[in-house]
């Protein structure tokens, strides 16, 4: 199994949520993070006097998958998130030894 | 003296305007609030909200007295509407036949955000014990006196300097007390390099939204009758402000690059600020140019508290002091009696001479001396005493939660307040470290990949 972690832009969420229920995913965490990438934040001006903000806004997308269908939820999550400019994000995947649903105590695959 | 006849019109429209006026003061407590930090809102907001409290009851006590009873030049007779016990159903005057009561209820309005207006010099910091005390004091010592020198028969008043709706009184008063504020005050932590930037810009556009609105009763109030002069008031107010609101988007487009909603919204306000004092003695084409120049002045003159080195945290120097300038001067200059008549002001642009300009300008800086003079001396004495602002510590921990026991947002449940913010793409704090309000650790401290 395979835990794959998007950090998108807030807007993006909605897209990619969309994408991935198109394929069936069944459930996903969604948190609000802030960070910065190779861009460094960016600058804001008010009333003439700029502000350095270094940590945006992102949201952290994590869904379980199975190893078959990894593919497709990081291909749709980084299409639904991708608008082409800079601080879009990054997706990886990261190997999972168990999953147990805490109502039933399935486990595997089966829990997903 | 016969008794004047109360117009019932009259009446009703300085009672709806005294209502559009006191809007104003809830109004400027979003407008600022949205310029404060995350935890600074609720302090600023207070200030506003005390200023209706305080004020009101001041009013009632000594102010419309020292205001508007018989002047000896500097103030007016004390017990003449002491605790306004008297039979005030009588028309105020010829020229306002509403009631006294009504009359007073509409400059009680005023004095509540004239005072309101200089709590932006102390956002983010200020201990609300010293607002209280200053607010009592300087009403009393400044606002009070100086609306009987403008519009009680005072000096200014005796000497022809004009001042239709408070350009002199209201904002180049509360602008010099802020200057005053911000001159001998503990600056900001961290100021000018910290991060202040507005922690809400909605919140300032729905503020500025509301002052526009109540302003209309504010300057086509200020006729004290429902008639043209107010008809012409209410125009110029309207077209000085979107006038003003392109000259702020201009300079901030050239010099920032792009055009921002807080530079529209402080655009409105310098332009109700500069419009205010010339509204009733202006042609709209007038207005419109009063209104670009002011638009663009107060943006640039924003700028001037980082080069100067004071901490006028909300600008309210650069906007209501310097925009109030702007529209006591433009008098001398572009006011013509072709709708107020001979009793009104001809400016030097309209054959009248520089003599109208002399005499507003002698009317603006001495009201502007008077105000900073007094406000420095109680600024200091209050903050050696009870203190006017909070420790630096207590600033770091957030002025609301120390000096109100409460706060406008919650960060702590990822669900929360925090989290809608956060959900529609507006940072909760200022971004920075040193600015960032009390945030999740989840979240707050979690380094992620953009």
């Amino acid at each position: 199994m395979k835990l794959v972690t998007a950090v998108i832009k807030p807007y993006q969420l909605d897209a990619v949520k969309e994408a991935l229920h198109a394929l069936g995913v069944a459930g996903l965490t969604v948190s609000e993070v802030q960070g910065y990438g190779r861009q460094k934040g960016h600058t804001e001006v008010y009333r003439g006097a700029e502000y350095t903000v270094e940590f945006l806004p992102k949201i952290r997308v994590e869904v379980l998958t199975d190893e078959i269908d990894v593919e497709k939820v990081v291909d749709a999550v980084v299409t639904a998130a991708r608008t082409g400019k800079i601080g879009d994000g990054k997706v990886w995947v990261t190997s999972v030894d168990d999953v147990i649903r805490v109502r039933t105590g399935e486990r595997g695959l089966d829990a997903l | 003296m016969p008794e004047i006849a109360i117009d019932s019109g009259h009446t009703a429209w300085l009672l709806v305007s005294s209502a559009l006026v006191l809007l104003m003061t809830p109004g400027l407590a979003f407008f600022y609030g949205g310029m404060t930090k995350s935890k600074g809102i609720l302090n600023m907001m207070m200030m506003s909200f005390s200023s209706i409290a305080i004020v009101s009851l001041l009013w009632v006590f000594y102010g419309f007295s020292i205001a508007f009873g018989k002047s000896n030049g500097f103030f007016g007779d004390v017990t003449q509407y002491a605790f306004m016990t008297q039979d005030l159903t009588g028309a105020w005057s010829e020229l306002v036949p509403v009631p006294t009561f009504v009359f007073a209820v509409f400059q009680m309005m005023f004095a509540i955000i004239t005072v309101a207006l200089i709590s932006g010099a102390l956002a983010d910091r200020a201990k609300f014990a010293g607002w209280i005390v200053y607010a009592v004091a300087w009403a009393t010592l400044v606002y009070f006196p100086v609306a009987n020198w403008v519009w009680g028969g005072g000096w200014i008043f005796e000497m022809g300097a004009f001042d239709f709706a408070g350009g002199t009184a209201v904002h180049i008063n509360a602008g010099a007390a802020a200057l005053g504020l911000a001159i001998i005050l503990r600056k900001r932590n961290g100021w000018p390099s910290g991060a202040y930037k507005p922690h809400n810009v909605p919140t300032i556009a729905l503020g500025a939204g509301l002052l526009w609105f109540g302003w209309f009763g504010f300057n086509a109030g200020s006729e004290g009758a429902a008639d043209a002069i107010a008809g012409i008031a209410f125009l110029n107010t309207q077209v000085a402000t979107a006038a003003a609101v392109i000259g702020w988007l201009v300079v901030e487009w050239i010099r920032d690059g792009k055009p921002t909603l807080l530079g529209a919204s402080s655009g409105a306000i310098a332009g109700l600020v500069a419009i205010t004092p010339a509204c009733a003695f202006v042609e709209p084409i007038g207005a419109i140019g009063l209104g670009i120049v002011t638009g663009a002045i107060c943006a640039l003159s924003v700028g001037l508290k980082y080069k100067l080195g004071f901490d006028d945290s909300l600008d309210v120097v650069g906007v209501h002091m310097v925009g109030g300038l702007i529209g006591a001067l433009s008098i001398g200059l572009i006011a013509t009696q072709k709708f107020y008549g001979e009793a009104g002001p001809q400016g030097l642009f309209y054959g009248g001479g520089v003599e109208q300009l002399g005499k507003q300008a002698a009317g603006a800086f001495a009201v502007l001396a008077y105000s900073l003079i007094i406000s420095v001396i109680l600024g200091f004495a209050i903050d050696k005493t009870i203190g006017m602002t909070v420790s630096s510590e207590a600033e770091t921990e957030g002025v609301d939660q120390v000096e109100h026991a409460e706060s406008a947002y919650d960060f702590s449940a990822p669900t929360g307040g925090g989290g809608a913010f956060a959900l529609a793409g507006i940072a909760p704090s200022s971004g920075t470290p040193a600015a960032a309000a009390p945030a999740t650790p989840a979240t707050a401290d979690e380094k992620v990949a953009g």
